[in-house]
């Protein structure tokens, strides 16, 4: 892997630090990428399911997982993930994240974590071939490209010190404020930078020096390399080897810091955990002297930086290794955005014609399309081209529940209302507000318990026991008058539609077990059309490769529900429109059809 | 800092509380006490009769070696081995009455260098162990590069010390090694010198002591010497170090451990103690050092890297003896955290005018934050400059600014207001200046 990252790079961001992935996705727009650089953010506290952020002047939503095994399943593209978990959890992160696999990086900014933990991470990441970089840092950038969280500091800067495109130094630094001060001194005296990693002030880091060297050496895009390293460790001597062996041919410049520490007993912590020297050997100066030696450009003092630098660039540009840079177009983002209130996923007016997403209505709405209602449903409602099957099954539903006669709660009460004198929206809402637990609501039951049974592999014995045990009768069991001997009809006719059309059926399957066992007690606990609708929905959803997770989801947020809502609106209104054409007078109920028990009430 | 030395006390007293766990074929009596004085001691003997009924050691428990050479272990009254509760006490409240000159390198048996000269304050005490030279062993462990290294050999004490390459046994493993493979290792690779008989003792004893090494995070665990008759195991010297990082998982394990400063170094200041604590308590990063309190320079600049990069510059223009402090503020502290810092520092160099009658110099410096709100930190330092003005116009401060980073045009227009309405000397200058240069600045003036 010569280049760390590419403008397809995508990263999952654990931690939901909204200001760095704010700065992410403005580098992202300035700079014109096509994809927003965070695919995702693991929140494992968060009941949000997404985030809001904006891109340019416009808003974008940014998914939350709980974790980052469903965070990399949902979005296997993003291979770098930016681990912000604080030093008490960064470890078990990135391990969790090894083991995951799928990430070709992982950078983590948690400062002092445990020194075993780290070394231990990151050779497991080393055995799995994956870069870290950090812990303690700010990240990495690979300009034009992709740039992880706060590195380069704001959108202003970042483009002041050409870090919005790609030039032509690879730089390494341990401290992530001196990396843009550099990149800065970088823009100032030669052309910016073509890839720049803060490795981490941590004693135990990731990817050291010499790592990020060698791919810098291997990236054509790099032509000289800016290495700042510190007093402390050997870290810089593998570097020298690699200039010695002839690894490493491309220039470097190389300044260590912290040269005042030769003045001080060892009692003096100078900067970073890792920066202190043990020996002679790990000290600024002698680490200066030894690059010096091999031909590294070291200057006098890092006051000295920017001359050295300037020097080495012009003598590149003059060879006609450095070409010169056209500075791309770029994006400005807006000073002032204002966050929107409502957000829309389905539907958009803003164009000649309005969409159901994504299609115009008139690609829907007329016979010859080819659509039905089932169509505009799987459209507006879960955002999916549903195959005919299944839109088929959606109508077959919605007919089958559009009526059951005047003597439901629902259809009563609408009537009560119509006889009223309200209007038709009026008298329907009273009808429709009847809808709930038991009038209606078995449809949610029966899938609800009955996919609990078959998820928990309860024997039909045992999920007779365990409805019994809560105190509820089945839901979506039991008719009035029919029986195995006597079906209803509708039930049959959704299961012979559901027999030929259906992929597989294996919760309905499973519910006929259990109507075996019922109506083995007695004759009318048969499966009814409520239990029927509500169990083949399931399977529709399974057979269309929804997770058990969604399909949990669509049953607890009532969409079941929905489709009776829609298709007895239908019946409703006939009701209505019924007592409305017959003018049916006010009703009042018939005093002995009423049992009156009132008692004086008692003083207390 | 992640490495942090422990006293021998509290080094034993780890292993002891985990001695069943790591050396379950050993025994080892923990008899051992730390006193600050003589009649501390006297007192222990009430409840820890051994110190009555048996012959003691004292030496100080401070984080220094050499205590043998140094003259500053009390084994012998008359002769070896005849040290009484007594003797032991008045020994150390006579050692700890005066400062005492601790060399801390020798060259044979004659020091080198310059004594460290301090008062000792901690002693440890514990039972005399007649034993072989024989039985005397040497181990230890320590992280090396990117590996564990465990140090054993079959002579303990000086000797181990002055023969180092030819008598000690080296065996390095990465840190993803398993125990079996760190065991296995350790039992074909005893030191040839260990008694046949012993092998496997010695063997199962270093394995247990690598494991602890490992699982109590231990930056550096050394034995030297410890005492093997069979399975009675005596630790009659320890040094350790602690990962400190590490102490939030601990707690349990370590229990209540206390990171002494080394003998001879110069006891922690207040305000270097309040802003550790404040350090300790935040998010952010505020570290400081105080290196010389009445010199003229004092720094207050932001971030890991940056701030040694001033130190080095003030360093290579006007040498060490103009620096005050060392430190650093980083990782977004906030308004409230910075004025604290700022309120520390400006504390210290306005207590006292330059000898020489020169302006003080405060540098407020830092490269291009990534993220640190430049406005906001400023805001807090603005804050105590309007505390300290009076004190700092007594004094004479003339304070340079250098910053860059998110919200860095307010933060310095703010800082310059402040100033020139507090009547305080300043110069502001932004990214466009080159990080250090205004310690240039400064100090041509």
């Amino acid at each position: 892997m010569a280049q760390l990252f590419t403008r397809d790079t995508q990263a999952i961001f654990w931690n939901n630090n909204k200001t760095a992935i704010q700065r992410m996705l403005d580098y992202d727009y300035t700079i014109k990428r096509t994809k927003p650089s965070v695919a995702a953010i693991v929140a494992p506290t968060s009941t949000n399911k997404f985030e809001k952020f904006f891109y340019g002047p416009e808003e974008i939503m940014v998914p939350i997982y709980k974790n980052t095994a469903e965070a990399k399943a949902h979005q296997p593209q993003a291979d770098v993930l930016l681990n912000f978990a604080s030093f008490r959890t960064a470890y078990d992160v990135t391990m969790e994240a090894l083991e995951i696999g799928g990430f070709s990086s992982i950078m983590i900014t948690a400062e002092g974590i445990p020194e075993r933990l780290a070394r231990g991470m990151n050779e497991t990441a080393r055995e799995k071939n994956v870069t870290v970089i950090g812990p303690a840092t700010v990240g990495a950038i690979a300009p034009g490209a992709f740039k992880i969280a706060n590195i380069g500091g704001t959108i202003e800067n970042i483009v002041q010190s050409k870090l919005h495109r790609a030039g032509s130094c690879g730089l390494v630094t341990r401290s992530g404020g001196l990396f843009n001060e550099l990149s800065n001194i970088i823009a100032i005296n030669a052309d910016g930078i073509a890839e720049g990693v803060a490795i981490g002030g941590d004693r135990f880091v990731g990817s050291v020096f010499i790592d990020n060297l060698l791919r810098m050496e291997a990236n054509p895009e790099v032509k000289y390399m800016l290495l700042l390293g510190e007093v402390g460790g050997t870290e810089e001597y593998k570097v020298i080897e690699a200039v010695k062996s002839g690894k490493i041919k491309k220039p470097i410049i190389a300044w260590c810091i912290g040269t005042i520490a030769k003045y001080y007993d060892s009692g003096v912590q100078f900067g970073h955990a890792g920066a202190s020297a043990n020996a002679e050997a790990e000290t600024a100066e002698a680490k200066n002297k030894a690059m010096k030696e091999v031909g590294i450009h070291v200057p006098a003092s890092f006051n000295d930086l920017p001359e050295i630098i300037s020097a080495v660039y012009h003598e590149l540009h003059a060879s006609g290794t450095i070409k010169d840079i056209v500075e791309p177009p770029i994006n400005v983002c807006p000073k002032v955005r204002k966050s929107k209130e409502f957000i829309c996923t389905i539907s958009d007016d803003r164009g000649d014609e309005a969409t159901y997403a994504g299609f115009p209505i008139s690609s829907l709405a007329t016979p010859d399309t080819g659509k039905g209602i089932g169509d505009v449903v799987s459209l507006l409602w879960f955002k999916k081209q549903y195959p005919k099957w299944a839109t088929e099954f959606i109508e077959t539903v919605m007919k089958t529940v559009a009526d059951h006669g005047p003597a439901v709660s629902g259809a009563h009460n609408a009537k009560v209302t119509a006889r009223a004198g309200k209007s038709v929206v009026e008298s329907l809402v009273t009808g429709l507000l009847t809808i709930g637990p038991r009038f209606g609501g078995a449809i949610d039951g029966a899938a609800e318990y009955f996919k609990y049974a078959d998820d928990n592999k309860l024997t039909p014995a045992e999920f007779l026991n365990h409805m019994k045990k809560e105190g509820v009768p089945i839901p979506g069991i039991g008719h009035r008058i029919k029986s195995l001997k006597n079906p209803d009809l509708r039930v049959e006719g959704l299961k012979k539609f559901a027999r030929e059309y259906f992929p597989a059926t294996p919760l309905l399957d499973y519910a006929l077990t259990v109507e075996q066992l019922t109506t083995s007690k007695k004759e009318n606990l048969i499966l009814n059309v409520d239990g029927t609708i509500g169990i083949l929905m399931v399977d529709m959803w399974r057979a269309l490769g929804y997770t058990e997770v969604e399909i949990d989801e669509f049953i607890t947020s009532g969409t079941l529900n929905s489709f009776f809502i829609v298709g007895r609106s239908i019946g409703f209104i006939g009701h209505i429109l019924d007592e409305k054409r017959l003018a049916m007078p006010m009703y009042r109920h018939p005093m002995d059809d009423i049992l009156y028990d009132v008692q004086v009430a008692e003083k207390i | 800092m992640a490495q942090k030395a422990i006293r021998e006390y509290d080094a034993k007293s780890i292993l002891a509380k985990h001695w069943d766990k790591y050396f379950p074929d050993f025994t080892y009596a923990y008899e051992t006490v730390i006193v600050r004085n003589g009649s501390e001691l006297t007192k222990a003997a009430k409840e820890k009769t051994w110190l009555k009924e048996k012959k003691l050691v004292a030496k100080p428990d401070m984080l220094f070696g050499k205590r043998g050479k140094n003259n500053l272990v009390l084994f012998k009254d008359a002769k070896p081995g005849d040290v009484s509760l007594a003797k032991a006490a008045s020994w150390i409240d006579e050692k700890s009455s005066t400062e005492q000159s601790v060399y801390f390198s020798f060259d044979g048996d004659t020091p080198t260098g310059e004594p460290s000269v301090d008062m000792l304050t901690h002693f440890i005490v514990e039972p005399f162990t007649p034993h072989e030279q024989a039985e005397e062993y040497y181990v230890s462990a320590t992280c090396v590069g990117d590996d564990d290294v465990i140090y054993m050999s079959a002579e303990g004490g000086m000797e181990v010390e002055e023969g180092w390459d030819e008598k000690v046994t080296e065996l390095a493993f990465s840190i993803t090694a398993t125990e079996d493979e760190i065991a296995e290792k350790i039992r074909a690779n005893v030191p040839a010198d260990v008694a046949e008989k012993d092998k496997a003792n010695f063997a199962n004893f270093c394995i247990g002591f690598f494991k602890a090494y490992r699982e109590l995070n231990f930056a550096y665990l050394e034995i030297n010497p410890f005492v093997m008759q069979g399975n009675k195991i005596e630790l009659l010297d320890m040094v350790a170090k602690l990962d400190d990082t590490a102490g939030f998982m601990m707690k349990e394990q370590w229990g209540n451990i206390e990171y002494p400063t080394s003998f001879g170094m110069e006891e922690k200041s207040p305000e270097v103690l309040a802003i550790e604590e404040a350090d300790s308590k935040s998010g952010a990063s505020l570290k400081l050092t105080i290196l010389k309190p009445d010199a003229r320079i004092w720094t207050m600049v932001a971030g890991g890297g940056a701030s040694v990069v001033y130190a080095d510059t003030i360093a290579d223009y006007a040498g060490i003896e103009d620096l005050a402090n060392y430190g650093e503020y980083s990782g977004g502290p906030t308004t409230g955290e910075t004025k604290f810092y700022a309120e520390t520092i400006l504390d210290l160099m306005t207590r006292e005018k330059d000898a020489k009658g020169r302006d003080k110099v405060l540098i407020i410096g830092g490269a291009i934050a990534n993220f640190t709100d430049v406005a906001k930190t400023f805001t807090g330092i603005i804050q105590a400059f309007e505390n300290y003005a009076d004190k700092m116009k007594k004094v004479g401060v003339k304070i340079y600014v250098r910053r860059g980073g998110p919200n860095y045009e307010k933060g310095l227009k703010d800082i310059k207001e402040a100033a020139d309405r507090l009547g305080l000397y300043i110069e502001v200058y932004g990214p466009e200046t080159h990080v250090t240069d205004i310690v240039r600045m400064a100090l041509e003036k």
